[in-house]
């Protein structure tokens, strides 16, 4: 990309400096200061990216840089922001009049959010969206700035952009409309673009397109790019400098190639040491836990032991799923006639054995999660058996049924909705043993509680505390202990880590495992993150549209992966090392939606042996499924 | 949308043999017209009793009664009152536009009061104007409207003698029953503003709108207000119901001739044809309010209208 910077500009010259920058929130236990004297370049064209963990203060500094932490209850309680639109000479956006700061958002520093579902505003056309910034600044009318929309929408590789222009937030997928966003971002050729997470909710093959569509634009007009991120994978594709964020101090900035091969803060090092990388564990059979690297107070401490995942025994399976089918009806007439269903589950067969991870890997739409809620009881199948320990779900009596769900617990993504906040974590602990009458006497459930804390790692003392006085990693290992009680066999964790930071989630990652190896647990794994389900599972299932497209050990996937689909997603997963080669193959394409209309059947793949125990659904079938 | 009006409006076909039902039946406890008619003077024997309840149709079974009320409703024929004999339908034709331009002027006032204070509350969220505006909201609700209504003839028409205090004659006379409707409404859509109006303005749509560089009151009445509206139709639909109770008593204080004046009068004349239609008008109006909110949904909301 340097190549590109002498466009505009001289180099020596930065875009943008922000420099000792604090700001503060007003709460109710007085200031609290986010962001402490950080300082930092952005050079013409080139991309900067911020990373940090939840509460670095990395999405405050992106919002104070144009003043819109106004608009938060912020106020920048020290410092400059000098903004160089034209090279030169300088403005300070700190003491910027509210109208030269209007002038300059969305015309020379654009921005794009997180959450593109709700960037948008539901009661506007896309058209009307993008035409306003450009009407705005641009001063275009509406014919003139119609057009130009159109253009845009074609600049980040819209099909149809004609029709889009007329259409709705919600009528897009989530991919489709932060690609809006870019486009709207890019209307007036701004000088920075400030890219805050812009990928994070998007499934992974859909994110390696919108990387892709920022860097070539950003090559083709200059763009200068400050990108917030947590995710190191994604820094190390897009970055040339790199700030490091911690508890609202910068602790350290370098050229990317630096941060990743001679971190020099122990934050840093920390850091980089919990990023699951793909390809980590290449040529081991078997999952392994292995060490991570804490933050004590500010020193970096060592936490855990590597140990092989040998847990798994496979002489008879604890649940076998057979031809599950779950579908949802949609759509209704004016009679109340069914005219779509959600295919979510078609057909899906797996075996999970005792003390065996089982993940359960697919995008948006593929029927990951269904599949868990169905096991859990709490979706009714519409066709398949499910057996548990040799017997069949069905036939179970509602006693039995009962106690199955003693047997298999779900642990959910967000820690923090399924912990009812107004009972103390010791109560949500002790309510699986009270239901399923596991034990009586109410001084032994309080033992058993304090017993299960400690078994997660937190303290015993802890079980009068509410949930709000835990942080996000506390409350799963809450979430955790809670499925523990009743004493399961199986374990149903949807996207359980997802959630969480990387420090935090590879020791919860850890916690699971070492749980599995004390109590012979099996869990089904359910997540998009190819690089947690490398490092947790002994065998690996690909789900596409409600159907398992690859199954096999986990080596055999990731190493050996047979399906189109299963090289797509593992292509498109960001790694953490800039070394590598950038240019990769192009990802295309939207994930297609499992509604069908009534009587439209989706084909049911074939699936043949490629090696034993390594399935994979024959391709032609599912070409033919997608259509 | 159009499947969904004709399920609304099926269902308002129930909704109106519901009323009329409760109605017919329940102004029949109310007391004998007969002896009502005849004023309780000397000299009436059982016998004219008798007959004067055979002339109104009083003495056929009350199915009988309400079924023939029923024929009539779909001729637009309401009976004739049992004081004079007017036509019901007439009497409503005349009442109706005085009670509808009374509630709109209400409504109109009060939307036209509360969605600014309300947005300006909700920018100014915890600080003194927000703090101000709420204490006068709650100041409005503590009012009982008559009480309010008796204090405004007071002060305009006695004490300065600005506007007539009864009557509709003019423009000027709707100032006050009008202001007494729109704040006691007024008090209670500017918390509902303020409150959907706060939880607009932290969606992220509006930080990206006040990212592009719009001005600010761009981003509030464009980009947040169209937004908030959708639980203030909901809202503004059900208040309707209120709105023509609580129109009864102002019309009584203003002696304003609408369906407010023509059923009181009615309920103490035990004139149950007119009670019965302008009821019956009065129900039918309040459904097809509730029909039009729906259609409003779709108007102010894209992901209702697209469905």
């Amino acid at each position: 990309m340097s190549e590109h910077t002498a466009k505009i500009g001289s180099a020596n010259e930065p875009l943008l400096s922000v420099r000792s920058l604090s700001v503060e929130f007003r709460t109710d236990q007085g200031a609290f200061r986010a962001v402490k004297d950080v300082s930092f370049d952005v050079q013409p064209g080139k991309t900067l990216a911020v990373v940090g963990e939840s509460g670095s203060g990395k999405s405050v500094t992106s919002l104070a840089i144009m003043r819109l932490t106004d608009y938060t209850g912020g106020r920048i309680a020290g410092g400059e922001v000098l903004f160089r639109p034209k090279g030169g000479e300088a403005i300070d956006l700190v003491k910027a009049s509210d109208d030269t700061l209007r002038g300059i958002r969305g015309k020379d520093i654009a921005m794009i959010f997180q959450e593109p579902m709700t960037s948008l505003n539901p009661v506007f056309t896309i058209g009307n969206q993008i035409g306003e910034t450009l009407a705005l600044h641009e001063g275009l009318n509406t014919r003139d700035s119609r057009l130009r929309a159109k253009e845009l929408l074609q600049k980040v590789r819209l099909p149809d952009a004609d029709k889009l222009l007329d259409r709705y937030p919600h009528q897009l997928s989530g991919g489709m409309r932060q690609r809006v966003m870019i486009a709207m971002a890019l209307a007036c050729n701004p000088k920075l673009l400030i890219a805050d997470e812009p990928t994070t909710a998007l499934d992974v093959t859909i994110q390696a397109q919108i990387l892709n569509i920022i860097r070539d634009l950003q090559q083709e007009m200059g763009t200068a790019v400050i990108f917030i991120t947590h995710d190191m994978g994604v820094v190390a594709e897009m970055a040339d400098d790199v700030v490091v964020m911690w508890k609202g101090d910068k602790v350290e900035q370098a050229p990317v190639r630096e941060i990743f091969a001679a971190p020099k803060h122990p934050y840093t090092r920390a850091l980089l040491s919990a990023v699951p990388r793909l390809g980590s564990l290449k040529g081991q059979p078997l999952p392994k836990r292995s060490p991570v690297m804490v933050m004590d107070g500010g020193e970096p401490r060592q936490v855990g032991e590597t140990h092989v995942q040998n847990t798994a025994n496979y002489t008879k399976p604890i649940l076998q799923v057979d031809k599950l089918t779950t579908r949802f009806d949609v759509g209704k007439t004016f009679f109340g006639r069914v005219t779509h269903r959600v295919h979510a589950v078609e057909e899906v067969s797996f075996d999970i054995y005792p003390g065996e991870t089982l993940a359960l890997v697919g995008e948006s739409g593929s029927g990951k999660s269904t599949i868990g809620r169905t096991l859990q009881q709490l979706i009714e199948p519409t066709g398949g058996t499910v057996r548990f320990d040799g017997r069949d779900m069905n036939a179970m009596s509602h006693g039995e049924r009962r106690r199955l769900r003693q047997q298999i617990q779900y642990i959910f993504q967000d820690p923090f909705a399924s912990l009812d906040p107004r009972h103390t974590v010791g109560y949500s602990i002790a309510e699986p043993i009270v239901v399923h009458g596991l034990i009586k006497d109410r001084k032994a459930i309080d033992k058993r509680v304090q017993e299960l804390l400690e078994q997660v790692g937190l303290q015993p003392q802890h079980a009068k505390r509410y949930p709000h006085e835990f942080s996000g990693g506390q409350r799963q290992r809450v979430c955790i202990a809670r499925a523990l009680a009743s004493d399961p066999k199986l374990i149903i964790a949807d996207e359980s880590v997802s959630a969480l930071d990387v420090s935090i989630q590879a020791q919860i990652v850890n916690l699971l495992m070492e749980l599995q190896e004390r109590r012979g647990l099996s869990y089904l794994f359910i997540t998009h993150d190819m690089a947690v389900v490398e490092k947790i599972s002994h065998r690996v299932a690909v789900m596409y549209l409600g159907q398992i497209v690859e199954i096999g050990t986990r080596q055999a996937v990731f190493e050996n992966p047979q399906h189109s689909y299963t090289r797509k997603l593992l292509s498109a997963v960001p790694i953490a090392d800039p070394q590598r080669e950038r240019a990769k193959t192009r990802i295309e394409g939207e994930i297609p939606s499992p509604v069908r209309p009534v009587g439209k059947e989706p084909a049911i793949h074939r699936m043949h042996e490629v090696e034993p125990g390594h399935w994979v659904a024959l391709e032609a079938d599912t070409m033919r499924g997608a259509a | 949308m159009a499947g969904f009006i004709l399920k609304r409006l099926f269902q308002a076909v129930f909704v109106v043999l519901a009323v009329t039902l409760i109605v017919s039946f329940a102004v029949r406890l109310s007391g004998d017209p007969a002896i009502m008619l005849t004023g309780g003077a000397g000299g009436v024997t059982e016998q004219d009793l008798q007959n004067i309840r055979k002339a109104l149709g009083l003495e056929r079974s009350f199915f009988a009664q309400y079924f023939s009320f029923l024929q009539g409703i779909l001729v637009g024929d309401f009976g004739r009152s049992f004081m004079g004999g007017t036509p019901v339908a007439k009497l409503i034709g005349q009442a109706l536009p005085a009670t509808l331009l009374l509630a709109f002027a209400s409504l109109l006032t009060s939307i036209a009061i509360s969605v600014p204070l309300g947005v300006y509350a909700a920018v100014k969220r915890g600080r003194w104007p927000d703090q101000l505006i709420r204490i006068l909201s709650l100041v409005g609700l503590s009012f009982p409207n008559f009480w309010l209504a008796i204090m405004m003839v007071l002060f305009f028409s006695i004490t300065l003698g600005l506007l007539p205090p009864s009557g509709m004659e003019g423009p000027q006379s709707f100032v006050m029953p009008a202001l007494t409707m729109a704040i006691i409404l007024t008090a209670t859509n500017v918390r509902l503003v303020r409150t959907s109006m706060l939880e607009t303005l932290s969606q992220q749509y509006i930080m990206v709108a006040r990212s592009k560089g719009l001005k600010d009151w761009v981003v509030l009445y464009k980009h947040a207000l169209r937004n908030s509206a959708i639980p203030l139709v909901t809202y503004i639909g059900l208040q309707f119901g209120g709105l023509i109770g609580s129109i009864v008593i102002v019309e009584r204080v203003f002696n304003w001739p609408g369906m407010g004046t023509l059923a009181f009068d009615a309920i103490s004349a035990r004139d149950y044809p007119v009670l019965q239609g302008s009821i019956t008008v009065l129900a039918l109006f309040i459904v097809f309010i509730n029909i039009a909110v729906d259609i409003a949904y779709g108007l102010v909301d894209p992901r209702i209208r697209t469905e």
